[in-house]
């Protein structure tokens, strides 16, 4: 049942880009403050959509979606955009102004959003780069940036108007083990330093467990399992044996579902003949 | 296929075809109630009209030279046959401010600057910058496409101006200079037959309605554009096509109201 203490929580969600077809079945999910929770699961099982519905680019089907005691299905835009300030996004591949340096992208939410001097702007521009350990590169191009340090620039964006929950989308994806490891760092220094709270949308389960204070395993629109890292090291559930030990076949087969062999192979043959 | 499937094939592409311009319709709409951060910010939009303005200056410039030069050249040999080539300067303004300079000028902004813009915006939405500046509680209609919109509103006028200068510069370099004719008859000829507001004002008239058609179209293809490489390419394609055409027969209706009665 969610709490006071929760930041944001997802309430028997239900949800599905076509009606046929839903891609999360109920869910419910707590996100306590402080706290950082990562969703794992297979591609395409409704990770980012839950980070989504999070951050209300999507209204769930049926269900509820809070963030700060607030339902977000049901704010107007203004009200939504008001909830946003409150709110970081790291998207899988940064997704910075390429038409702005390093130092603009991050001055971008101040600019924005308050009256701050450009001196003020000057300052905390580079205390966020600072704290992304990217001071250096503040006057560079997002062009001459590598993939690691982009990420670490928008994190720096991200984390610019001190929001009160950090939504990280696939933070991890396409990072060499350095950069890997700073990122999975940082998100939780970050998390700790600011007392925020973090939601990460991960495949890295090695990287997120040493990181993370809760997992939800997600599939089949559902939560498969869930609990704390260590529970979930020692699971015997078969779902999550799979998941943590990288098993082709399992629960998850590794055939989707198709026609039978004969069919398929021999199908069009038989229609031919029997032309 | 019988009739009742081509009927009904017909229906369902007139109804996504509406759906679309209705769609559009809304956009633009939108598009102006975002309006007010185009003006209080106005260094987003200068920004804007100095890359579909300033940026597109070179080619306006040089077409309009090139197209005044060849309509002299023609223009005189055809008029000299019955003895009214003091008249070339006369045609040339004409032709330019009538119709050439606003239609190859939108032509010209549409694949220079037009397809920039659908390219630069697509790009954005292929690449999550769009969904970024949503997720930072700022509406890319107002800090992407409303001053990309007004920036080349404002610009365009301006460069069918530049386009129809420079083409009559070009016709005087031909006829005056060298083939020798005379500077007075050409420039008062032009003066006693160009009306300010028969020719100058629907020619401004004409290239405003060019600027919204061609900048609107490039705006919209690039927020529409699916977000992929294919999708990004595709999308600038039609911003040049489909501005084209709509340019070509917004011309021919404002021609029929302008000028019927001549």
């Amino acid at each position: 049942m969610p709490s006071s203490d929760d930041i944001a929580s997802l309430n028997d969600v239900h949800f599905g880009y076509v009606a046929s077809r839903p891609v999360l079945d109920g869910i419910s999910m707590r996100i306590p403050r402080g706290k950082v929770v990562a969703i794992m699961g297979g591609s395409g099982c409704g990770k980012t959509t839950i980070l989504r519905l999070l951050a209300g680019q999507m209204r769930p089907d049926k269900g509820n979606v809070v963030f700060d005691r607030q339902s977000v299905p049901r704010l107007s835009k203004p009200e939504l955009y008001a909830m946003r300030r409150r709110l970081g996004f790291l998207f899988q591949f940064g997704a910075l102004f390429t038409d702005m340096s390093v130092y603009e992208n991050v001055a971008f939410p101040f600019r924005e959003h308050t009256d701050l001097s450009e001196e003020l702007i000057h300052d905390l521009v580079l205390m966020k780069l600072n704290a992304v350990g990217l001071r250096g590169a503040a006057y560079s191009r997002t062009n001459e940036l590598s993939g690691g340090m982009a990420r670490r620039v928008a994190l720096a964006r991200a984390i610019a108007l001190d929001p009160l929950l950090m939504l990280y989308d696939e933070p991890f994806t396409g990072l060499d083990p350095i950069s890997l490891s700073v990122v999975g760092q940082l998100i939780r220094r970050l998390n700790d330093a600011l007392g925020i709270s973090s939601v990460l949308v991960t495949h890295d389960i090695y990287q997120s467990l040493k990181i993370v204070d809760y997992v939800y395993f997600v599939g089949e629109g559902r939560i498969l399992a869930e609990g704390t890292p260590e529970a979930i090291r020692s699971s015997t559930d078969p779902f999550v044996k799979q998941f943590v030990n990288g098993e082709e076949d399992g629960p998850v087969p590794l055939h989707m579902k198709a026609l039978p062999l004969a069919t398929d192979f021999l199908g069009r043959a038989i229609e031919e003949r029997a032309q | 296929m019988n009739i009742a499937n081509w009927l009904r094939a017909l229906g369902q592409t007139t109804i996504n075809a509406l759906a679309h311009l209705g769609f559009i319709f809304r956009f633009f709409i939108a598009v102006l109630l975002n309006t007010p951060m185009a003006v209080t910010r106005a260094r987003l939009t200068l920004r804007e009209i100095y890359f579909a303005g300033v940026l597109s200056l070179v080619i306006i410039l040089v077409s309009g030279l090139f197209v005044g030069m060849v309509l002299a050249l023609q223009g005189y040999d055809i008029l000299s046959t019955y003895g009214a080539s003091d008249s070339v300067g006369v045609l040339v303004a004409m032709a330019m401010l009538r119709e050439l300079g606003p239609v190859v000028a939108a032509l010209l902004f549409a694949g220079r600057a037009g397809s920039a813009i659908t390219a630069e915006i697509g790009l954005m939405k292929a690449t999550d910058q769009l969904l970024a500046m949503e997720m930072m509680a700022v509406d890319p209609l107002a800090r992407v496409a409303a001053p990309r919109f007004w920036g080349g509103v404002i610009s365009m006028p301006l460069l069918a101006a530049l386009f129809s200068t420079a083409a009559i510069f070009g016709a005087y370099v031909i006829t005056v200079q060298l083939i020798g004719m005379d500077d007075g008859a050409f420039w008062g000829n032009m003066q006693a037959a160009v009306d300010f507001r028969m020719d100058v004002l629907n020619s401004v008239i004409k290239s405003i309605v060019f600027a919204v058609i061609v900048t609107l179209t490039a705006v919209f293809e690039g927020f529409d554009t699916e977000p992929t490489a294919e999708g990004v390419s595709s999308a600038t394609t039609r911003t040049v096509v489909h501005a084209s055409l709509a340019i070509l027969a917004a011309d021919f209706i404002m021609t029929i109201f302008m000028f019927r009665g001549v």
